[in-house]
């Protein structure tokens, strides 16, 4: 079973994968392709529900960034869903084609390989990425808290747009519930 | 063409050169058709075969060409797309033949340039120099419109018909070791700036 949203009865607040999409319509961006991975299942199938969205498969990430890439020249905005391990297959497709390009290439990294889970491969793979951000100047913020996830997606859309640059959204699984477990 | 017949009909293909095919498909570009160029040669005798904004040259990101004309595609579904790329990087990002055949994007051509080597790092042999057959593999990934040109009138030939038929269509072409005649301006920025005006993305 996927790993159940999280959503805070209290405030009313939807489920992460529901701000997200909103978001993403708000700031017109259309194409979504993914790499999948468990905990972004609902995200997924929510932008496959949605008519708005251009929404599919890539074989690997590196290729979704090279359609998203082709998307944004040729006037469309995209996004790009994975999982941490991989994000670690594109630092040469990031700095050698989205940073230099100056192509507002956004990436939502479900993340994986932390807080309890059980694969040693999935773990080091997780401590890679924010170094390889960071060593690329790529902004990156890890999402937490759904109270601040529209507020955090929403201003990083349009700054990627305005200073054409990539940035990585990464989902914590404080945010999504992470994946769950069998006993 | 089915897998078998399309390996059978490679060993008697003519031997062409990237530049010479460059120039001929330039020439036939008149209603604003998008060209994306892959890494290394292919998209330095590109450039050389005549600088449309229309055109946009990597500089990196080796097996992107593809994918990124696919993206091109689907964002403007009334221009015709084509994706130049050589065989050592089409090899790197096969499963994106895969993409473009589920998506179907009837404006949106493949190019090989057939060379059975990296030429560029000292002709070291593909893997098509051996079994691996590029419109094989094309037609196995479900792009049905896939073939090989015989020689340059039949590059020609197919690239009008590409032009006017639905897509996605894959033109491949056995070509010379011969390295490009010159080198793309490497200038990242003002590739993306031009060619996203070229298309009229940007006024």
């Amino acid at each position: 079973m996927g790993a159940e949203p999280r959503s805070d009865l209290s405030t009313g607040l939807k489920p992460w994968h529901a701000i997200v999409s909103e978001a993403l319509k708000r700031n017109e961006v259309r194409l979504v392709t993914y790499v999948p991975d468990r905990v972004l299942t609902p995200l997924i199938d929510s932008v496959h529900k949605d008519d708005f969205f251009t929404a599919f498969a890539s074989t690997r990430e590196e290729e979704a960034l090279g359609i998203v890439t082709g998307a944004w020249m040729g006037g469309m905005r995209g996004a790009v869903l994975m999982q941490t391990s991989g994000f670690a297959t594109l630092p040469n497709a990031l700095a050698s084609l989205a940073v230099p390009y100056q192509i507002p290439l956004l990436m939502f990294v479900s993340e994986r390989g932390t807080l309890g889970e059980f694969n040693l491969g999935q773990a080091l793979v997780c401590r890679t990425m924010r170094p390889v951000l960071d060593a690329l100047g790529i902004e990156n913020h890890t999402i937490t808290r759904l109270d601040e996830l529209d507020f955090i997606v929403d201003r990083s859309i349009k700054q990627a747009v305005a200073t054409q640059a990539p940035c990585a959204l990464i989902l914590s699984p404080l945010l999504t519930g992470g994946k769950k477990f069998a006993h | 063409m089915d897998i078998a017949s399309s390996a059978a009909h490679h060993a008697n293909l003519k031997v062409t050169n990237r530049f010479e095919l460059s120039q001929r498909l330039v020439a036939l570009l008149t209603q604003g058709e998008a060209v994306i160029g892959g890494i290394g040669n292919t998209n330095f005798d590109l450039w050389a075969a005549g600088r449309r904004p229309e055109n946009f040259y990597m500089l990196g990101s080796m097996g992107l060409a593809c994918p990124i004309a696919l993206g091109v595609a689907l964002a403007q579904p009334k221009r015709r797309v084509i994706a130049c790329e050589g065989d050592g990087s089409l090899l790197m990002q096969l499963g994106s033949l895969t993409t473009v055949a589920t998506l179907a994007p009837k404006n949106l051509t493949i190019i090989v340039m057939d060379n059975g080597c990296y030429q560029i790092t000292g002709a070291q042999k593909t893997t098509t120099a051996f079994s691996a057959d590029i419109v094989g593999i094309a037609l196995g990934a479900g792009i049905k419109e896939a073939r090989w040109a015989a020689d340059e009138a039949m590059f020609e030939s197919l690239v009008r018909r590409a032009l006017l038929e639905d897509g996605p269509q894959l033109i491949a072409a056995r070509i010379d070791d011969k390295p490009a005649v010159a080198t793309t301006e490497r200038d990242p920025s003002l590739i993306r700036d031009r060619f996203m005006r070229g298309i009229g993305v940007k006024a």
